[in-house]
């Protein structure tokens, strides 16, 4: 009696993940965040090192720097910025897709540290003075772009301009305004170049008054952009800490693009080698096999795309190597099955036994290989833990679809007893059947 | 039972004492190799900055180099090589980090002129010696939780044999490497490891059958026994492995082929592995596991017997 309702399941499952496959397919894989080797970008490591040589570096100075780093980052509308930090003195960035790499860098680089000088570089006045979100960009009397900021406290700024005005004479009584100077920084150098590091240098009033304001105006033939730039770096905030570029990888776009583009062709050829194998050699149960492992790549997108994973190149060949997994976890199962056809056993309890007695095999070399996985994704870097998330997704849902789907679909066929005393379907010839 | 019905049964153990001297006398050379040549480190493992650049057109070196000479003064790349199905790519690399000003102009200077922005990577010494660091220590960490896992599900034995198998594999690999003297990098570190996932896989499904056998075998009387129990789990996953084997080959090699250049090395060193893994599971792992638990067997045999045997051997 062959029961005719499984196999009908069987095709109403079948096509219902069919059409679910392909209707969702394209969204869930577009969803997926692209890591910067794929679409472009960059990546910089940096060890960070405290302001001040006495200062010790604190887990919230670590996480001050990560957050006016995803300010700023914020200024460039990157759309996935990824800043970590790895050990205890290092941040990781990663701009994946970002436009310009170039002012990006210098962006993320920059300790925003506005100072006030004299001509002899000592300072006056730090970047402390000055209120926080208060800088903007105006336009002076000739419709010049001009960086204008809000101090605290107007007193100290005509204190500092008072001492300025006493202490210099005509001409020299200038205030330098520089951003991020640094030790060794010289006004007499730079007075003479015709694009200074310091932003500006004014003098004093004519009328040798103090200056009692809050507002201050800072002239330093802007582009408009530069301005915009500079008031956005002000209020962004400056870094408590130090950071020096230890590790860096840039991708320009168009070669993460071919990159992908190679990959993803290079995978669509190897699954299909693999799908044409196991139809060759299994037969009907690779049909089976090639079902499944359609769903093992739809569902490891899936999975992907909810965890906010970032794929990575290794990702895609942790992908790929998945497959392989899914693959043996299916050949295990079916060597199981046609072996207990062999010994004599009938379709449906050679079905049964096979089943059961490959299930060990495949949880312990799945096990092995997800302590493996496991370990890398602790000790590695970002690379290779996209790597190991990836193998660790991809083992367990070739588990799922392997062993669970695999058995489901063959046993509505086997349980329907269509394929009592055809052992051919499975690739056993009558002559290898040894009599019981 | 169904042993021997398979028509072409292949002696594996008769035959271990070959593949052993052909191990040992691989690793020596191995080794040798290691310390001449040695490998070819990516600036991934040493300090240094890599160029990539991109063109509608084909590249020479000459060119390369004078590129670089003209983006700026003292950029002299210390070693250039050209890729692509037509030199449309050229890496260019240096010694020592590129800093932040001379990145940004190096990359204005490709970008007009070849319209592609280059890629960039600098790498202090100090980053790549950790990032192999770890990897090693990654290995050593989970090859005691293998020998653990496989312990308490199997017996010792199987355990350490399969570490050696995959010693074996993730060797193999090195020194493949540092006879091609493909660049050694981050990704390459990832196959090594892929590899370890593999090998291990791979051994435990034939160790699987070999435990199982040895359940139905009633006693171990000779040697031959237990080769003949070891012989036949071989011949008996002789199909999935050479199956499953195949199936990942095609992946590895379809990326090794047409995946490009970026994972050129990591799929070769995929590829490499596959096969150290199918021969160190074959002819290796079991055939080591065979002579230890031999001995072991026969320790236990010449000691006077006070303890309870169910003791000593819960799994025969």
């Amino acid at each position: 009696m062959v029961k005719k309702w499984r196999i009908v399941t069987f095709f109403v499952v079948v096509l219902l993940l069919g059409g679910l496959i392909s209707q969702t397919v394209m969204n869930t894989a577009k969803g997926i965040n692209l890591g910067l080797d794929l679409q472009g970008g960059f990546e910089v490591l940096y060890e960070v090192s405290p302001t001040e040589e006495d200062e010790e570096l604190t887990d919230e100075t670590m996480q001050a720097t990560v957050s006016a780093l995803n300010e700023r980052v914020n200024v460039l509308g990157v759309s996935q910025p990824n800043i970590t930090i790895e050990g205890e003195n290092r941040i990781r960035v990663q701009l994946a897709g970002v436009e310009d790499q170039q002012s990006a860098r210098e962006l993320l680089s920059t300790e925003a540290d506005l100072s006030f000088r004299d001509i002899d570089d000592n300072e006056r006045m730090s970047g402390e003075a000055l209120e926080e979100n208060g800088a903007s960009v105006g336009f002076n009397q000739a419709n010049e772009p001009v960086v204008m900021v809000t101090l605290k406290d107007a007193d100290r700024f005509g204190e500092v301009t008072g001492n300025i005005i006493n202490e210099y004479e005509r001409g020299n009584d200038r205030l330098v305004i520089w951003l991020d100077y640094e030790e060794g920084d010289s006004f007499a150098e730079e007075i003479g170049k015709e694009d200074p590091k310091y932003l500006s240098a004014p003098t004093m009033p004519q009328s040798g008054e103090p200056i009692y304001s809050k507002d201050v105006q800072i002239e330093g033939d802007f582009e408009l952009q530069e301005a915009e730039y500079i008031a956005e770096v002000l209020n962004a905030g400056s870094l408590p800490v130090e950071m020096e570029e230890i590790y860096s990888n840039a991708v320009g776009a168009s070669l993460g693009e071919k990159a992908m583009d190679n990959t993803i062709f290079a995978g669509l050829i190897g699954v299909a080698l693999i799908l044409a194998y196991m139809l060759v050699y299994y037969r009907f149960m690779g049909v089976v096999a090639a079902i499944t492992l359609s769903a093992y790549i739809y569902i490891v997108l899936l999975i992907f795309n909810w965890m906010q994973g970032v794929l990575t190149l290794p990702g895609i060949a942790a992908l790929i190597l998945g497959v392989g997994m899914a693959v043996d976890a299916n050949i295990i199962t079916y060597e199981r099955v046609k072996e207990e056809i062999r010994s004599g056993k009938t379709i449906m309890s050679a079905f049964k036994s096979g089943t059961r007695r490959s299930l060990s095999t495949i949880m312990d070399a799945n096990i092995t290989t997800i302590l493996a996985a496991g370990v890398l994704f602790y000790y590695g870097t970002s690379s290779v833990q996209g790597f190991a998330v990836m193998l660790i997704v991809s083992i367990l849902t070739s588990f799922l679809t392997a062993v669970y789907g695999s058995r489901l679909l063959l046993g509505l066929w086997v349980n329907s007893r269509i394929f009592n005393k055809k052992p051919r379907v499975f690739g056993v010839k009558e002559n290898e059947i040894n009599e019981l | 039972m169904n042993f021997n019905t398979d028509k072409r049964f292949i002696p594996f153990v008769k035959h271990r004492k070959k593949f052993f001297s052909f191990s040992i006398i691989f690793a020596l050379v191995g080794i040798i190799l290691l310390f001449t040549a040695g490998l070819n480190l990516g600036i991934d493992f040493q300090s240094g900055s890599k160029v990539e650049v991109m063109s509608d057109d084909s590249f020479t070196a000459e060119q390369v180099k004078d590129d670089f000479a003209e983006a700026g003064s003292g950029y002299e790349p210390d070693e250039i090589t050209l890729a692509g199905d037509s030199n449309e790519m050229a890496h260019a690399s240096f010694v020592g980090m590129l800093g932040q000003d001379e990145i940004a102009e190096i990359q204005t200077y490709f970008i007009d002129k070849y319209g592609e922005e280059p890629s960039v990577n600098t790498v202090s010494s100090l980053v790549g010696k950790e990032l192999a660091q770890n990897a090693l220590i990654s290995v050593l960490i989970a090859s005691v939780g293998i020998i653990l896992y496989v312990t308490i599900r199997f017996e010792f034995w199987y355990g350490v044999a399969s570490i050696a198998a995959l010693m074996h594999d993730a060797f193999f690999i090195i020194v493949v490497f540092s006879i091609v003297q493909f660049e050694v990098n981050v990704p390459f570190i990832a196959a090594v490891l892929t590899i370890v996932g593999y090998s291990i896989n791979d051994t435990i499904v034939t160790f699987d059958r070999i435990r199982e056998n040895m359940r139905e075998q009633e006693e171990i009387e000779t040697f031959d026994d237990l080769a003949h129990v070891v012989d036949v789990s071989l011949n008996q996953t002789l199909a999935r492995s050479i199956n499953t084997v195949l199936t990942v080959v095609f992946a590895a090699g379809a990326i090794f082929f047409l995946g490009g250049e970026a994972i050129r090395s990591f799929s070769f060193a995929l590829l490499v592995g596959l096969i150290a893994g199918t021969y160190s599971s074959l002819f290796l792992a079991s055939q080591l596991w065979l002579s230890w638990k031999w001995k072991s067997l026969q320790r236990e045999k010449n000691k006077p017997k006070e303890k309870d045997p169910e003791d000593l051997e819960p799994e025969i």
